[in-house]
């Protein structure tokens, strides 16, 4: 089954809404495009990084000296080898950074704090001799009591992370430490009085694991800090600018002597915003006589030692009336940070009741550390744990009320005007576009079978259910820089700075082209490194068609101004007299197109190059309903997804097939997390599953077709209508399939995963 | 990963001296699925190893309905799943091979190593034991030979001495009315090791309803996969219906004794010995009933 498309309006566009392939296509299937772990300089030596095998340790010391002697090694650093930043602030993504906890998260200082935390680091002639000087290095740890449960972590006897952190209590510094380090609250009308007065109430606690994004591209960076202070930095990563100036800092060195090249990625879903490798490859280049160094994560360092994101505890209550409104809604959101303050569970907390109208409203959100890896963002931050916690709640809201779960979130459903729980008013949004078209689709009324038989054909073990779910993402507008510059053949080379992580290259180039007036195939658009065009935020909270695109659009309108005014100069009229349709300027009969003007580009006044910069606060939010069919196995416990269809309100689709690809890949990462993905710990903080074979994403044996359908609700704040795409359909599948299991089988799974051994349980069998 | 020294052994001498020689500082290297992957992670060391590949006896494959099948240790399993005989004579082994990694996976693995890396959890062993598989040993004694479900001794053990190794898997001829299956579970629909795997195998009477001889085997339950005696032999004479695979299902389930470990629960598993071994019996009596 194929996606489909629905517009509320449809101008008429001759770029926006089609389908090229992507310019970067061709190198990515056929090898040859260049990822950090291709890039080869001459001479260049290969660090290997020593983690620590405790979660929680001081380090009483290091003794680097074997390894040193080791014949090959040409570097080895520690902790104190780095200057100490302080206490700053920096943007990161769609969030913000503690350069201290980011430089101490890179390389321990006087204690680890997560098993996997970087202790040391060499660099050697071959990766084999690196790994055998890791071996050489002796390191005495004084082991510390480990804290790993968020809930563990908040009582006031827990062993603490960090003895100088203290809460800030809803803009209150606390008296004690702790490791909480924050508490935000959002309240508004009475909630206690609402649910005293409401018809139905359902309060439950939910818990959700550790995860990882699984992107298939392991951390890599290579470096050359050069002997004239010089450093050139290649890597993966999501955000080239913020980086620049996280090593800056972290190396203490000005931004203006990193240049930062990005080279392809192989997904990041915002793993890759913060830096981990390459200040160490930095250091151990400087160390080892300005020698260019490589560094690339295996898989097992990638799952214990990036950034994962939180695992959490929830507990909601929600309250309706009689007639199906919800009157009052109450989160509190317990959110792992891992080992520094900085879990996305504010972001949560925006993402929790989004979707609703609700008078009455508390939300209780806590940062928490504990001894496991620092969180990092992933794909709509915090926003999973939230909404599997409020769609469970609200389905069974809907099921006591005997409402149809879609009509229930329709009949509650946001709109323009209406205000968010945590505060702000949406302006045109599509949340009850994206549910009506849900409730629509044929999915949802085709009939499900309630049970199946075994394999053995003798027990209707194997039982049926649908289940519904939304969610919601802020989306993000940023700033971004870009420059395009017409060729004499009627061309356009368009210089970016926004890493292309979903066919961005593509949607920029897009946009461009229809502002322009040009054909898609004559924009060549290129990702380039930090000196080379101007500042970019991350590629991240969804912003890049977006904000990107925007910047694309007025490059076209300024290159189309330009062409307009050499016409007018070739005829003698002014500039404004021109028309311009589709790529053809025009004036009292006279008639040239873009490619013609080019050609006379350098008779006409020289160069045609445009440059801008542009940020917009008017993204618009998007919403998502999902729904799912599934079987479970009532005897062994385990899930198959049956058939999903995705409705979302996407703005506008600038390339249909890449929107498409971003709400199934989100839907295939939320299942994933919905049924078997989960860090698993032992008592002392040992993470025993840092493998692709025992930290289960989902195969492709494992998932059915995700049918998507694009419902375009533009935004207003946007020349074509684009709204981010990427993060919302994430936000809803650990709902839908919490729902769609208790459809099947009458029990409601409060935890995530919900892996076959949490089934069996919940169902009794074991 | 370690450097190490590589020979290409040419013949069961040359190979058997190596090995008595090196002692515990070499292994042998069939299809290298497990053993390259173990050095590369720093999980095994070993200063050399040894190929077998270039060993004519331990490549052979051959089969009748007399003298039945011989594996040697390093066919790669596709060759067995490819040729329609084997299919027919040995379905739970087949079934095993089936599940073992991928296409290229199989281009490649061997049951010889399968079964010398002594996993508990490994898919072809419950198979081979309830065919009645027996290993054909090598070592600097001469030759031996050993039961299948005799030789993992422990988690990633075997029952070889220093000097031996393993030339060739024999499994007997099928009786008439024979049938087995092997059946794992895991959370996913592939990459995944076994949380339980469960095999069994079945001779009817000519009527097909009354069961003669049978055997249970169960994977990842127990530190080496297990021959459940107890359940096969309450097979034994017994009616092939329900309340007969019930029971032995029940008793196959108390012989696994599993414990708790990230791929799943000590109590998931137990459960699961009882489900997987039900549904396996189902499964290989169904197939008795389906040959002559
Ligand atoms: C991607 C992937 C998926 C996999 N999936 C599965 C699966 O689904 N099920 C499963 O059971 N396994 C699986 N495996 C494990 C592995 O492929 C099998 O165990 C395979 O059968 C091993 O055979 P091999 O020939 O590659 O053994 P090798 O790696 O060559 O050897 C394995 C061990 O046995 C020893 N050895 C080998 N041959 C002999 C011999 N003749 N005599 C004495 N000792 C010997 C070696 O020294 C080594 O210790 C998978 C592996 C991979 C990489």
């Amino acid at each position: 089954m194929s996606g489909e498309n629905q517009s509320v309006e449809q101008p008429t566009y001759r770029v926006v809404g089609t389908r090229p392939i992507r310019p970067d296509g061709v190198d990515k299937v056929t090898g040859r495009a260049i990822f950090g772990a291709d890039v080869r300089l001459s001479g260049m030596l290969y660090g290997r990084v020593l983690r620590s095998p405790h979660a929680h340790a001081r380090i009483k010391s290091i003794d680097t000296s074997a390894a040193e002697a080791l014949p090959g090694v040409k570097a080895v650093i520690t902790g104190r080898d780095f200057p100490d930043p302080q206490n700053k602030v920096a943007a990161s993504g769609e969030g913000t950074v503690n350069l201290r906890s980011l430089a101490h998260n890179c390389i321990a200082r006087d204690k680890v704090l997560y098993f996997g935390h970087a202790v040391a680091a060499v660099a050697a002639t071959t990766p084999n001799l690196a790994e055998e000087a890791l071996k050489l290095i002796r390191v005495e740890y004084e082991p510390l009591p480990v804290v790993l449960d968020v809930l563990e972590a908040m009582r006031p006897d827990a062993p603490l992370l960090h003895e100088d952190l203290r809460t800030n209590e809803m803009g209150q510094r606390s008296e004690r430490p702790s490791n909480v380090a924050n508490h935000t609250r959002h309240e508004r009308g009475d909630v206690e009085k609402a649910f005293a007065e409401a018809a139905v109430v359902v309060e439950r606690e939910f818990r959700t694991s550790m995860v990882h994004q699984g992107y298939i591209e392991p951390q890599n960076g290579t470096v050359l800090w050069n002997a004239d202070g010089q450093i050139s930095v290649w890597c993966s990563t999501q955000a080239p600018f913020d980086e620049r100036s996280q090593i800056a800092e972290i190396l203490d060195v000005p931004v203006s002597k990193i240049k930062l090249t990005p080279a392809e990625i192989g997904g990041g879903f915002g793993g890759k915003l913060s830096v981990y490798l390459e200040p160490l490859a930095a250091m151990l280049s400087k160390k080892a006589g300005h020698k260019p160094v490589q560094m690339v994560m295996n898989r097992a360092e990638v799952l214990a030692a990036t950034g994962p994101t939180s695992g959490s505890c929830i507990r909601v209550k929600m309250g309706a009336d009689r007639n199906g409104c919800i009157v009052a809604a109450q989160a509190w959101m317990a959110y792992e940070a891992g080992a520094f303050p900085g879990s996305p569970v504010d972001a949560g907390a925006g993402v929790i009741f989004a979707p609703y109208r609700i008078p009455n409203v508390r939300i209780d959100a806590y940062d928490v550390v504990v001894n496991k890896p620092r969180a990092g963002a992933y794909r709509a931050p915090g926003g999973t744990n939230a909404a599997f916690a409020s769609e469970s709640v609200i389905d069974e809201l809907a099921e006591q009320l005997g409402i149809d779960p879609l009509e229930f979130r329709i009949l509650n459903g946001a709109k323009e005007g209406d205000r968010r729980a945590d505060g702000p008013v949406y302006r045109r949004i599509g949340f009850i576009e994206a549910a009506q078209a849900a409730q629509a689709h044929p999915h949802y009324s085709a009939p499900l079978a309630p049970s199946r038989l075994d394999p053995t054909g003798k027990n209707p073990a194997i039982k049926r259910g649908r289940g519904v779910a939304a969610g919601f993402w802020f989306n993000w507008g940023g700033k971004s820089s870009a420059w395009a510059s017409l060729n004499p053949d009627g061309t356009v080379s368009l210089i970016e700075g926004s890493p292309d992580i979903g066919g961005s290259r593509a949607s920029i180039a897009m946009q461009l082209a229809e502002s322009l007036g040009v054909r898609f195939e004559d924009v060549k658009p290129a990702v380039v490194d930090t000196d080379s065009v101007g500042y970019n935020d991350a590629t991240g909270g969804s912003r890049v068609t977006f904000g990107t695109g925007w910047v694309a659009y007025r490059l076209g309108q300024k290159l189309k101004q330009q062409l307009k005014e050499r016409a007018a100069l070739l005829w003698d009229v002014s500039p404004e007299q021109v028309q311009v349709e589709a790529g053809m300027f025009s004036c009292n009969g006279h008639r040239i197109t873009i490619q013609e003007l080019a050609a006379k580009m350098h008779e006409t006044g020289g160069p045609i190059v445009a440059g801008d910069t542009f940020e917009s606060e008017e993204y618009g939010p998007g919403f998502g309903v999902h729904i799912v069919d599934l079987e479970v196995d009532t005897e062994t416990g385990k899930v198959q997804i049956l058939r999903y269809t995705a409705a979302q309100d996407v703005g506008r689709a600038i390339h249909p097939s890449y929107v498409e690809g971003q709400l199934q890949g989100g839907v295939a990462q939320g299942i994933g997390w919905a049924l078997n993905e989960e860090y698993v710990y032992d008592a002392d903080g040992h993470l025993l599953n840092a493998s692709f074979l025992d930290y289960r994403i989902p195969t492709a044996l494992d998932l059915p077709m995700i049918d998507t359908v694009l419902v375009e609700v533009p935004n207003p704040g946007h020349p074509y209508g684009v709204r981010g795409v990427g993060e919302t359909p994430i936000v809803p599948p650990a709902g839908a399939v919490a729902n769609a299991i208790y459809h099947a089988t009458g029990v409601r799974m409060t935890t995530l995963p919900m892996s076959p051994a949490r089934i069996l349980e919940a169902l009794g069998k074991v | 990963m370690q450097a190490f020294e590589y020979v290409a052994a040419t013949s069961v001498t040359q190979a058997v001296s190596l090995l008595k020689e090196r002692g515990e500082q070499a292994r042998v290297l069939s299809g290298g699925t497990d053993l390259l992957v173990q050095l590369k992670e720093g999980r095994r060391y070993a200063s050399l190893l040894i190929d077998i590949k270039p060993i004519p006896e331990v490549n052979e494959l051959s089969y009748s309905p007399e003298t039945g099948l011989r594996i040697g240790a390093a066919v790669p399993c596709f060759h067995l799943s490819n040729q329609a005989a084997i299919r027919q004579a040995y379905p739970g082994l087949i079934d095993a091979v089936a599940l073992i990694g991928g296409v290229q996976i199989q281009g490649r693995a061997t049951l010889g190593g399968n079964l010398s890396n002594a996993s508990p959890a490994a898919d072809s062993i419950p198979a081979l034991i309830v065919h009645h598989a027996v290993c054909d040993i090598a070592g600097p004694a001469g030759r031996r030979e050993l039961a299948v479900e005799r030789f993992c001794t422990a988690p990633g053990k075997n029952a070889l001495d220093v000097g031996e190794f393993l030339v060739a898997i024999r499994v007997p001829p099928p009786p008439a009315h024979f049938g087995a299956a092997y059946l794992r579970f895991i959370p996913r629909n592939e990459m995944d090791i076994a949380v339980v795997g469960a095999a069994a195998s079945v001779t009817l009477n000519k009527q097909g309803d009354i069961i003669l001889s049978g055997r249970i085997a169960l994977g990842a339950v127990a530190p080496t996969p297990l021959l459940a005696e107890e359940a096969g032999a309450a097979l034994a004479g017994r009616p092939a219906d329900a309340e007969m695979i019930e029971q032995v299902a029940r008793i196959a389930q108390h012989a696994a004794r599993p414990i708790t470990d990230m791929r799943g629960t000590a109590a998931q598993r137990k459960h699961l010995a009882y489900v997987l071994t039900r549904r396996v019996l189902e499964h290989a009596i169904e197939r008795a009933r389906t040959t002559t």
